[in-house]
């Protein structure tokens, strides 16, 4: 009886409290001028491993971290992403190596955020914030350059005029990369295997489900710590 | 006067006359008021199922949303456009509009109707019922009422001179003209078990818990008539009228302004409508629940206000399960829908109803009850093998015919 479980279903979700919008700001409260009127939209934080809007990483010392070898290109299932390289000026490098980025799009009437171009990406370049809520009102909008991508100098995703951004998103980008132990080997569990970046330093390694399993604590600082 | 008093024997009071005015503006005005709390009771129960907040700036909790939506519409452009026959493009939201109105005048809203009593108050010192008309064929007036609807709706898309319009209404004749068959057929049940067909005939018939008929005719006429209902209402899982993602809009796509705000009004009075039709029909109406000589009484509430009470309760039930069925259900297919509504709603119905028959007339005669029943059953297996053959016969058929194109 599949309907029947269908019907339970909808009847548990009225009156629970996981709406993402928790409540909505303006109105007769805010009007009147109440103390506990919401000035904006009260939502809930976001769960640590959502996929959201893309940004694109740089090195401590301010290198754009996209090599330009256009992996998450060829690996977007939605086809949104389009990347072209180029050859760095030796003199006033883009990027540490021979290539940089030198365009980098990506549409986000098409993008799925399934997270494939994280996982291929060989620099950590790019990852995903927490941001979802975001929407245009034209289709150049829509499509993401690099200037839009990029971290700023403070290795901050920027705040682009339409883009709705709560406290905390932009934080444990890519979580989901983490979680699982680099390179697949048990040994590298819980090591940190990439490199630093501008704004939030070496984030700390995720432990694996066996450990967590194990002793359902959370992961030690020298765990942490240690680089590989 | 000629209408109260046709044969001048002039005796006609002004008390019946202003009863019936106060009556006709209390209906009138109720059914507005419930029609925009069904709109906002549905968009806020329905958020509540999809983890949003629903209406919540317009008054306290929303709830004059939906006055606010109805004077927006009221000042937005009213469009007619240039290929549509005015005429009956400016009349077919009417149609939907006033049955949807009328339907509301059977149906009994309070009165004592417990212990024999057959729910006349005295007001004024008139004797009179707590509805707007108690039609000897009520239940007959329901359902003719309820066709004529199907007219607003066809007429709509027919005018536009749209396509999707067109489509839409196509399919709504046709919808609606397939369930009310099942609708009708289930009612039949109904009216075999209470002998009558005024409404507050039903409701005085189903005086105890075991009385109401979704227990006296067995459960299956109640479910036939809730999926028919729902089929007649147009509303999810059985809204292709409107199937926003083929249709735009369905039939009121070309419809702006007041005359879609009338459409709408429509739909949600009609939800009501209905509701409380189901209500009278298997749930006693403004009969208090009463098992075994034990009847739940509300206190310090008159017998006669007490019925009201009831029918709000039981209505509100079906409100609910309505939103409910919109929240859960996904659409169906048009040819599963005729599936639905010629080969299983109507031919059950028929069966069921036919049951029922064969038992009264057992009682009547003086057979035995249970051996009629079986032979009834037995024959009707029969009919449902023939039924089943009839269907593999015409798909064999059909897959034929179909290889040859």
């Amino acid at each position: 009886m599949g309907y029947l479980g269908g019907f339970l279903v909808t009847f548990r979700q009225h009156g629970r409290k996981n709406r993402v919008t928790t409540q909505y700001s303006g109105g007769r409260l805010f009007k009147r001028k109440k103390r506990n009127a919401p000035t904006m939209d009260e939502k809930i934080d976001k769960p640590e491993r959502l996929h959201g809007r893309h940004v694109l990483n740089r090195y401590e010392d301010g290198m754009e971290k996209c090599i330009g070898c256009e992996l998450c290109a060829a690996v977007c299932p939605a086809k949104c992403i389009h990347v072209r390289g180029a050859d760095n000026d030796p003199d006033n490098p883009t990027s540490p190596g021979e290539r940089f980025g030198w365009i980098y799009e990506i549409n986000y009437l098409r993008c799925i955020h399934c997270d494939l171009c994280v996982e291929a990406c060989p620099t950590e370049a790019i990852t995903e914030t927490k941001l979802f809520e975001f929407s245009f009102t034209n289709r150049k909008d829509a499509i993401y350059t690099k200037n839009e991508l990029l971290v700023g100098d403070d290795g901050k995703p920027q705040h682009l005029p339409w883009e709705d951004w709560r406290p905390g998103e932009d934080q444990h980008t890519s979580a989901w990369m983490r979680a699982t132990a680099p390179a697949g080997d048990a040994s590298f569990v819980g090591v940190v295997s990439w490199a630093g970046e501008r704004g939030y330093g070496v984030r700390p390694a995720e432990a694996s489900q066996a450990q967590a399993d194990a002793a359902s604590l959370p992961p030690s600082d020298a765990d942490v710590g240690r680089k590989h | 006067m000629l209408a109260l008093d046709p044969m001048l024997e002039g005796e006609v009071l002004w008390t019946p006359l202003i009863i019936v005015v106060l009556k006709v503006l209390v209906v009138f005005v109720v059914g507005l008021v419930a029609t925009m709390l069904m709109v906002w009771f549905e968009r806020k129960v329905i958020a509540g199922m999809q983890n949003r907040i629903g209406p919540n700036k317009a008054g306290p909790f929303g709830l004059l949303q939906t006055l606010a939506d109805g004077i927006k519409l009221f000042f937005k452009e009213d469009l007619l456009p240039r290929r549509s026959d005015r005429f009956v493009f400016a009349l077919a939201p009417f149609l939907s509009f006033v049955p949807a109105f009328l339907s509301f005048a059977i149906i009994p809203l309070g009165g004592d109707y417990r212990d024999g009593n057959d729910g006349i108050v005295t007001w004024f010192g008139v004797e009179t019922r707590v509805q707007l008309a108690d039609p000897h064929i009520g239940v007959l007036f329901a359902l003719a009422i309820s066709s004529i609807a199907v007219y607003g709706i066809m007429l709509a898309g027919w005018s536009s001179g749209s396509k999707y319009p067109l489509l839409g209404s196509v399919r709504a004749s046709a919808q609606m003209v397939s369930y009310e068959a099942a609708l009708g057929l289930s009612l039949a049940s109904v009216i075999l078990i209470s002998g009558t067909l005024s409404t507050s005939g039903i409701v005085a018939a189903q005086s105890t818990l075991t009385d109401w008929h979704v227990v006296a005719t067995g459960i299956v006429p109640f479910v036939i008539f809730l999926v028919a209902a729902t089929a007649e209402l147009n509303r999810p899982p059985f809204d292709l009228v409107e199937a926003e993602q083929e249709l735009v809009g369905g039939f009121n796509t070309e419809y702006s302004s007041i005359r879609f705000a009338l459409f709408y009004l429509a739909e949600f009075m009609n939800t009501v409508t209905m509701s409380a039709m189901i209500v009278t029909l298997f749930f006693g109406g403004p009969q208090p629940i009463s098992y075994g000589g034990v009847t739940l009484d509300i206190p310090l509430i008159p017998n006669g206000l007490e019925g009201t009470v009831w029918l709000l309760g039981k209505v509100l039930v079906f409100l609910y399960i309505y939103v409910w069925f919109r929240a859960t259900l996904p659409r169906l297919r048009y040819d599963q829908l005729m599936d639905l509504g010629w080969k299983v709603l109507i031919p059950g119905s028929l069966a069921w109803f036919m049951l029922l028959a064969v038992q009264r007339l057992a009682r009547n005669e003086g057979w035995n009850v249970f051996t009629t029943t079986a032979a009834a059953v037995v024959v009707l297996g029969m009919c449902y093998a023939l039924l089943q053959a009839a269907f593999s016969m015409s798909n064999r058929t059909r897959e034929r015919e179909g290889a040859q194109f």
